[in-house]
């Protein structure tokens, strides 16, 4: 008996020790640690695997398409994907050995310091960044690691035809106007005026993306790193969270934020029960997708920006979706930078997904045409702090992108915890003043 | 409530047959290590995945690594003194209380069920496939079906409309919360205490029920003089489960809340110390500590309540 309760008890902590993973020594000491674009399609050969997110592409075959297609220019390259559902899960464990894949998207737990460790370097940034953008997301002392496929702006999804059943057909400039607009939508329309997807937790992380969008200002992610307080009053992080918090606290969301559906809010917004969320512009086309589906007018669904104006301008932050990287071990580079260099400039995914390309001076996707034509400006934000930031982040455990600070912020909003906004912010500039004096 | 009752084998009280006849060593010759080849096998499986993840585990919690990069250095006892001086970091266990509230009703529910389909009860297995059913069920696919069922408008809430209770937010409200998931705990482990309660209670001669029936004991005097004593083992063994569990939950408040709303366990601190935050030294710590509270709660348990063999005659 003795011995099966320190066995039970020795199991109890087992969820823990998934932490367990073994490290394994990194560095590469034979093969070099670059991975320059090859001249000559003709010399590159070999066989390499591609770790994607994109499960839906691997299975619908377009992914085998585009290899075909590259096929046509570099004959010698096997290309073999691999979908993984749990990515950023998966990969990480991965990343403790040498084997993950030859071409892959950075996952987002990877700190930048330590993209040297993981991933072959790609050129230096001052040649890089003219043809692409986003180049210093994923720059280590004047070095490339990942280039981005595409980027997304930011910016309210909403059911068109709701908002106009209400009455609005401009968009809001100021946060007090966004919650006129959304009271004005409860009293005239059914619909929920604002849905937080509170429950997935992800689409609600999409608020710490807002950054930079009230101020217009490229250099509201570097800023942090050299403030004790981001939510000082008039700060980005200040007027995102408040108009958060402003919209939960009067009543304007869903009545039980913890019983929210992702997959079944793109119907509920597509069908105008819901009226507006804080996404990217990504879930546009889902958002239309899923009023196909549900045999409502895909046309219904359009997208805002944060409702702030710099000089009578809205602004909207342009972020880097994945990163794509070459893996430090693979032992055919050349191959996987073609592939890497040919998939981002070439094979049209980012038009067909009606995204950002990351290449300079790609038009922008029609779903954006809205934003062109009403003059709002495309902040491309700065990263050249990120590292430290990141740190920050880390050690104050604000988590700006993870799904327990909006959440937090909606709870005491809801009052389902205790404290008020002034609190929620003080204590936010308490942790991130800490992170700062121990990480940053 | 624990989830790693699963791994628990039972031996009733009562027969526990020693197998080692005089002299057989001798006759066996050299195939002396015939068992420990037997053994082999389990004890890899229990080497592999216990004890060296858990040796793993301690060693990171005396250095700072991240959980990714290849270098860590050794910090000594840094992480155990930032979690000692943090004290938010156990103010979850209060959640934990709602747990142990919900595993006592749930061992007294267990027994009640245990006593009675015991009895000559009109189709008791099928009752006791029913009571046990819901811990065969996958952990996820309980979080996912009491999402439904809490939904406001859901399932609970139609039904106590037909009585006239208002619709509550069952997850919703800070208050509540932890009390629906306790809940959904003691309805997913009830029956796997009754199935251990039931297998300790046909051990009970059923001679000693006829004697008591003559000397004119009811049902509750049966239970009270000899069923519960008769099982107190399993009783107690339960109890240290139901408090180790209580301490260690994880599973139903992750899926169906990811801790959020008030309902953070230290287990879903822990895996976000690690994972989010990257603190893979501090997160082993609080992982070491837990265990650490665990063994010491164990052993406090076992030294009021001892374990004696129970001779029922």
């Amino acid at each position: 008996m003795q011995r099966i309760m320190l066995t039970t008890a020795l199991a109890t902590t087992g969820a823990l020790l998934a932490l367990s993973v073994t490290a394994c020594a990194g560095g590469d000491a034979g093969s070099s640690n670059a991975a320059p674009s090859p001249a000559d399609p003709a010399q590159v050969s070999g066989a390499i695997t591609v770790l994607t997110n994109r499960t839906d592409q691997v299975q619908d075959g377009t992914l085998d398409g585009y290899a075909k297609r590259f096929n046509q220019i570099y004959p010698n390259v096997t290309v073999k994907f691999q979908g993984l559902t749990d990515y950023e899960g998966d990969v990480k464990i991965r990343l403790n050995s040498d084997n993950y894949g030859d071409v892959l998207s950075i996952p987002n737990s990877v700190p930048l310091k330590q993209y040297p460790t993981f991933f072959a370097a790609l050129g230096p940034v001052a040649e890089l960044s003219k043809t692409y953008d986003f180049t210093d997301h994923g720059t280590v002392n004047g070095t490339v690691y990942g280039i981005a496929n595409i980027g997304t702006a930011n910016g309210f999804v909403y059911n068109k035809a709701v908002w106009q059943q209400a009455g609005i057909t401009d968009w809001p400039a100021t946060p007090q106007r966004f919650q006129d607009d959304l009271r004005a939508i409860k009293d005239k329309t059914g619909a929920t005026p604002y849905y937080t997807n509170y429950h997935d937790g992800w689409p609600l992380t999409n608020w710490g993306n807002a950054l930079g969008s009230p101020s217009c200002d490229p250099a509201a992610n570097d800023k942090l790193a050299d403030t004790d307080q981001p939510w000082a009053p008039g700060q980005d992080l200040n007027t995102v969270d408040t108009l958060l918090y402003d919209v939960v606290h009067g009543k304007l969301t869903e009545a039980d934020p913890n019983t929210t559906n992702w997959e079944n809010s793109k119907s509920l917004i597509a069908t105008g029960k819901v009226a507006t969320m804080w996404l990217g512009s990504w879930a546009v086309v889902q958002m239309r997708e899923a009023a196909k589906k549900a045999g409502a007018n895909p046309d219904d669904i359009g997208f805002m920006p944060f409702p702030a104006q710099q000089g009578g301008q809205f602004c909207s932050v342009v972020r880097p979706d994945y990163q794509y990287a070459v893996n430090v071990h693979s032992p055919n580079k050349a191959a996987a930078r073609a592939w890497l260099d040919w998939y981002i400039t070439k094979s049209g995914d980012a038009q067909a997904t009606l995204s950002i390309s990351s290449v300079k001076g790609t038009p922008l996707p029609s779903s954006l045409t809205p934003f062109q034509t009403a003059g709002v400006r495309f902040v491309q934000l700065s990263y050249a702090k990120n590292a430290q930031v990141d740190e920050i982040d880390k050690a104050s455990e604000v988590g700006l992108n993870a799904q327990d600070y909006p959440q937090h912020i909606v709870d005491v909003a809801r009052g389902a915890a205790p404290g008020d906004l002034n609190s929620v912010l003080a204590q936010l500039n308490e942790k991130w003043a800490k992170g700062r004096s121990i990480g940053g | 409530m624990s989830t790693t009752q699963e791994s628990v084998v039972i031996a009733p009280s009562g027969h526990t047959g020693h197998a080692s006849p005089g002299g057989s060593r001798k006759r066996l010759g050299p195939r002396w290590f015939t068992p420990w080849l037997y053994l082999l096998a389990p004890l890899a499986l229990l080497a592999a995945f216990t004890y060296l993840p858990l040796a793993d585990m301690v060693s990171y919690s005396f250095t700072d690594w991240d959980g990714l990069s290849p270098f860590s250095s050794f910090v000594g006892t840094k992480n155990y003194l930032d979690l000692f001086t943090r004290p938010e970091l156990f103010q979850v266990f209060e959640v934990s209380l709602f747990y142990l509230v919900g595993s006592v009703v749930q061992i007294g529910a267990a027994l009640y069920f245990a006593t009675v389909l015991s009895f000559k009860t009109r189709l008791r297995n099928l009752f006791k496939g029913i009571l046990f059913f819901p811990y065969l069920i996958n952990g996820v696919a309980v979080g996912f079906v009491f999402l439904y069922f809490f939904q406001p408008g859901g399932t609970l809430d139609t039904v106590l409309h037909w009585f006239g209770v208002g619709p509550h937010l069952w997850l919703g409200d800070p208050d509540l919360v932890n009390v629906s998931l306790a809940g959904v705990s003691v309805w997913r482990f009830m029956g796997l205490n009754m199935v251990l309660f039931i297998g300790a209670i046909q051990s009970i001669p059923p001679a000693l029920y006829e004697a008591a029936e003559l000397d004119g004991a009811n049902r509750w005097q049966q239970f009270r003089y000899i069923i519960a004593p008769g099982i107190r083992p399993i009783i107690s063994l339960s109890a240290i489960l139901a408090v180790s569990g209580s301490l260690a939950v994880f599973e139903i408040p992750f899926i169906m809340t990811g801790g959020s709303n008030n309902s953070e366990t230290f287990v879903i601190q822990t895996i976000k110390l690690a994972f989010t935050f990257n603190k893979t030294g501090l997160a082993s710590a609080a992982a070491v500590v837990l265990l650490l509270i665990v063994l010491a709660l164990t052993w406090v348990q076992r030294t009021l309540v001892p374990d004696e063999r129970v001779e029922l005659t």
